[in-house]
């Protein structure tokens, strides 16, 4: 293999993409290379990572702002944040071990350190606070980023209110390092809720769930997570739960969490509070329920909320197993990596007119389909002109996303 | 003044035939070529500059819309996309060439679902319009910009506009699900939907903001949140406005997040309470609006912290509303703000620039030293808590001279914005007003990566020309721009 380009400036990194445009030469962009399961293989021998551009650069509490290199692993900056009582308001996942034990390696705990904040912010990945409070590109306020012919560009800044030319900064986020190399990412961030409280809503079949789920979210007590477990880990034969979270001060938490669950008065509802309120919602964000097994392949399903049930029910009945989130509108999958499977998802997210993505897959598998819907053909017409505003010669990452050739066909 | 590119000879020659060709393509009554019923079309919010277009279609449907895109770009014919006309930037200003393509017949609300939470709903519904659908039901449309009772989804959506609330709950951007837009070409294209977030490319973020750079939106799929318990407002008044900035600053980091924060400076306490009779403080320096939600109860334990840090502050008086009324009493001078600034002196600009919370107290001393030096009043009103700041400059239309001064005052608080680290516009957008001072925020090659995208959307640079990029030397619009 060849050795990996790890440049230690952006003014570096913008020198190594010039070249590779010069000579034509494709990249594949990585941060610390944990999510190199999600979407399709990229086409490129030589790797570029964006790893030793490292460092938080402004951390300015109270005009609640962060900005980072991209290259710093976002479990320093969660600790920095924590540091001053602030969190990041999209609670992304730390996807590590699960990628690793669906691709067959030997998963350990460290792996879910390695996640730089550029490889998260490229891959727009948000946790269960999504719901209520915004994906990660809502929270992206400013990025700096080398192109694919080298030059340095900007977008957004370091206030959190700006409407000053076009966004870039969520068009970047979640273009999976295919229009640019983010090397520097500001972020709006909250204080940390003073206390944590989850609503176990137990029996509930998703029908049931969801429709509780719905009642939570479009009640006034400010829920910031909704999900629905088949089976409650930890707690031997309890069975399916939903499960419904409240963030806030200590003493707003136990009043509304007390009159929420009197409202959806389901029989057997248990509040758990703090500790092991948020370890309940860690194992949401990081899709531990997903159990997966070695070499399974891992989807992430996105519908209206109202549509989830009966397109998990039809995941399932294909041989799948998940969980919800998001209200139900987030449908976690993991199962056999067949091409049956994929084709399940694919139409369970069609009939409920979402979208899907395949997170993990083995290489054959996700050679073979479509990772992400594809695009009507006029939009996939100028999707292929703002990917040439970017990045003319194709070099960076290609395939990740879709198989352009294919497309193009 | 800001310059204009000239209008096209060929299109103007033209206009007979080419009108009569687009007729058919609208409703009966949806296209305006008369001089008098064109004039309402002339100009928007930023009321300075005005230029009647070529015509107005008001088109009903989405493949209308896509007709008349067709056929423009066949044509070669400027397109002008307008919602309500509030647009503070001249975002709306017309060109003679120009066809201005007005949404205001699509106000239907096509959808509501409150399990999903989510309404569908044309273009030209009015942002308060949303609100009112959903209210009987508990449920609101969070972004309200203090236009909402006029301004449309569609316009909001191409802002990205704010409001008082989106410190808690966002701007636009923050609040939307899906989009139906028609591009330049006439493709009709569906963006997003009912579920949350893209898989691909995040169209919806790139086309919120745009200005009607990049297509026309013709429906808007909008969140919906459900409405607090309450909500009730207090007010601080502090002898400086450094003391009112770090009293927001020990607000937010004790860790509490007002759904408003709003600052005054001295002049606009005097214009608001002059106008209002709010019983604002007149021996203060700065005031702060706060508000908090919940029931009441929470709302009593939020507003308590919050008065025991202001009183850490030196405050020369603190007011807690008691009631839904008193609450109104402490808002109505702020909500009242255009209006008393406008009593004080019929012509003001609103400026709109965002800067880092901890540089206003300087901002502010700056802007009052080119305010002695300019000879022209300001007011300041800040969102606090986002650094989205509103100076109101005073100033005489009858006098040209006064004008220009105006301008010349409002681009050097922009730039002043700018170098302290924060940005021209903050929520009103580019338009032409800021046009001319993108250069002071990005580089050539920033603004060229933006201008290859909206190159990628709109080849021949037909879409709400002469708007946010810096104009090319010849001041045509155009791909000359970007080659250059
Ligand atoms: C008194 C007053 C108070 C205001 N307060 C606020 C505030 O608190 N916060 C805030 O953010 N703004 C505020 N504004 C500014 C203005 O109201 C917003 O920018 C608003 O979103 C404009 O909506 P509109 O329907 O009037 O759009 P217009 O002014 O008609 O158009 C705005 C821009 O969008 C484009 N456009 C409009 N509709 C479409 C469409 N369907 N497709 C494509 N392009 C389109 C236009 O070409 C133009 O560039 C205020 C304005 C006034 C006059």
């Amino acid at each position: 293999m060849m050795p990996i380009l790890a440049p230690t400036s952006e003014a570096a990194l913008a020198e190594a993409v010039a070249q590779a445009a010069r000579d034509a030469t494709p990249l594949t962009i990585l941060g610390a290379g944990s999510k190199a399961a999600m979407l399709r293989p990229v086409a490129a021998e030589q790797r570029l990572s964006t790893a030793m551009l490292d460092g938080i650069v402004l951390h300015a509490p109270a005009e609640l702002v962060l900005a980072a290199r991209a290259g710093t692993r976002l479990c320093r900056i969660e600790e920095a944040l924590a540091a001053s009582g602030q969190h990041l308001i999209a609670e992304p996942p730390a996807l590590g071990s699960l990628l690793a034990r669906a691709t067959g390696m030997a998963p350990n705990d460290a792996m879910d350190d390695e996640a730089t904040l550029g490889g998260t912010v490229a891959a727009n990945l948000s946790g269960p606070r999504r719901v209520a409070w915004g994906a990660m590109r809502d929270h992206v306020i400013g990025v700096r980023a080398v192109n694919g012919t080298g030059e340095v560009i900007r977008s957004g800044g370091r206030v959190l209110k700006n409407v000053t030319g076009l966004d870039l900064c969520k068009l970047l986020a979640g273009s999976h390092g295919t229009l640019a190399v983010m090397t520097e990412i500001t972020l709006k961030v909250l204080p940390a809720p003073e206390a944590s409280a989850t609503l176990i809503l137990p029996g509930l079949d998703p029908d049931a769930a969801v429709a509780a789920l719905s009642a939570a979210l479009g009640s006034p007590f400010g829920v910031s997570g909704a999900a629905w477990l088949p089976d409650l880990a930890g707690d031997a034969g309890e069975g399916p739960a939903a499960l419904v979270r409240i963030e806030d001060f200590a003493a707003s938490v136990a009043y509304r969490s007390e009159k929420l669950a009197a409202q959806l008065g389901v029989p057997g509802t248990r509040i758990v509070v703090d500790a092991p309120s948020r370890a309940l919602w860690r194992g949401v964000r990081d899709a531990e329920a997903l159990a997966v097994r070695e070499g399974e392949a891992i989807w992430r399903v996105s519908v209206r909320p109202s549509a989830g049930p009966a397109a998990y029910r039809a995941i399932v009945a294909a041989g799948g197993h998940g969980f919800l989130d998001w209200g139900g509108g987030l449908i976690w999958v993991a199962g056999p990596a067949s091409l049956a499977l994929h084709a399940a998802v694919e139409q369970a997210a069609r009939q409920a007119g979402g979208v899907w993505m395949v997170l993990a897959a083995p290489d054959a598998l996700r050679r073979q389909v479509a990772v992400i819907p594809p695009e009507a053909p006029a939009l996939a017409r100028l999707s292929a002109r703002v990917k040439a505003a970017f990045d003319p010669e194709a070099i960076l990452n290609p395939g990740r996303m879709r198989d352009e050739r294919a497309e193009a066909a | 003044m800001i310059r204009q590119p000239q209008p096209k000879q060929e299109i103007l020659a033209r206009r007979t035939a080419l009108l009569a060709e687009l007729a058919p393509m609208l409703p009966p009554d949806g296209l305006i070529t008369e001089e008098l019923r064109l004039r309402p079309y002339e100009t928007d919010g930023l009321s300075a500059y005005r230029q009647p277009p070529l015509a107005v279609a008001l088109p009903e449907t989405t493949e209308q819309v896509a007709a008349i895109l067709r056929f423009c770009h066949r044509n070669a014919i400027r397109v002008v996309p307008r919602g309500a006309g509030t647009s503070l930037s001249g975002g709306a200003l017309p060109m003679a060439d120009a066809l201005v393509i007005g949404l205001m017949r699509m106000n239907r609300i096509l959808s509501i679902d409150y399990a999903d939470r989510l309404a569908v709903v044309q273009a030209g519904v009015t942002n308060i319009g949303i609100t009112n659908a959903v209210a009987a039901q508990g449920f609101f449309y969070a972004p309200d910009p203090s236009s909402q009772l006029a301004c449309m989804i569609g316009g909001n959506v191409n802002m990205n506009s704010g409001g008082a609330h989106c410190l808690k709950y966002g701007v636009t951007a923050n609040n939307l699900l899906g989009l139906k837009i028609v591009t330049i070409e006439g493709d009709i294209l569906e963006i997003g939907g009912a579920h949350l977030d893209a898989a691909g490319y995040d169209w919806l973020g790139l086309l919120t903001g745009s200005e009607g750079q990049l297509a026309i939106v013709t429906e808007v799929t909008v969140r919906i949140l459900r409405s607090p318990e309450g909500a009730r407002a207090m007010l601080a008044a502090f002898k400086a406005n450094a003391v009112a900035g770090a009293c927001v600053d020990a607000i937010i980091a004790s860790g509490i997040i007002p759904v408003a924060l709003e600052f005054m400076d001295r002049p606009a306490i005097h214009a608001c309470e002059a106008f209002a009779h709010a019983g604002y403080p007149l021996d203060a320096e700065a005031m702060l609006i706060i508000e908090v939600e919940g029931s009441v109860a929470e709302q009593d334990a939020l507003l308590d912290r919050i008065r025991a840090i202001c009183e850490r502050f030196d405050p020369i008086s603190l007011k807690v509303s008691n009631s839904v009324a008193e609450s109104q009493a402490i808002w109505k001078g702020r909500k009242g703000a255009f209006g008393a600034v406008g009593r004080i002196s019929p012509d003001y600009l609103c400026m709109d620039g965002t800067i880092p919370t901890s540089r206003l107290p300087e901002v502010l001393e700056r802007i009052g030293a080119m305010s002695a030096r300019y000879g022209l009043q300001v007011a300041n009103i800040f969102h606090a808590g986002d650094g989205n700041l509103h100076p109101l400059i005073m100033f005489d239309a009858n006098d040209p001279a006064s004008f220009h001064k105006a301008e010349t005052f409002g681009a050097d608080i922009l730039k002043l914005c700018v170098e302290v680290g924060g940005c021209l516009t903050g929520e009103h957008g580019v338009g032409v007003e800021k046009r001319d001072l993108m250069g002071v925020q990005f580089s050539e090659t920033d603004l060229d990566q933006q201008r290859r995208i909206k190159s990628a959307f709109d080849s021949r640079w037909l879409l709400n020309p002469a708007k946010v990029f810096p104009l090319g030397p010849l001041a045509d619009a155009g791909e000359a721009a970007v080659a250059a």
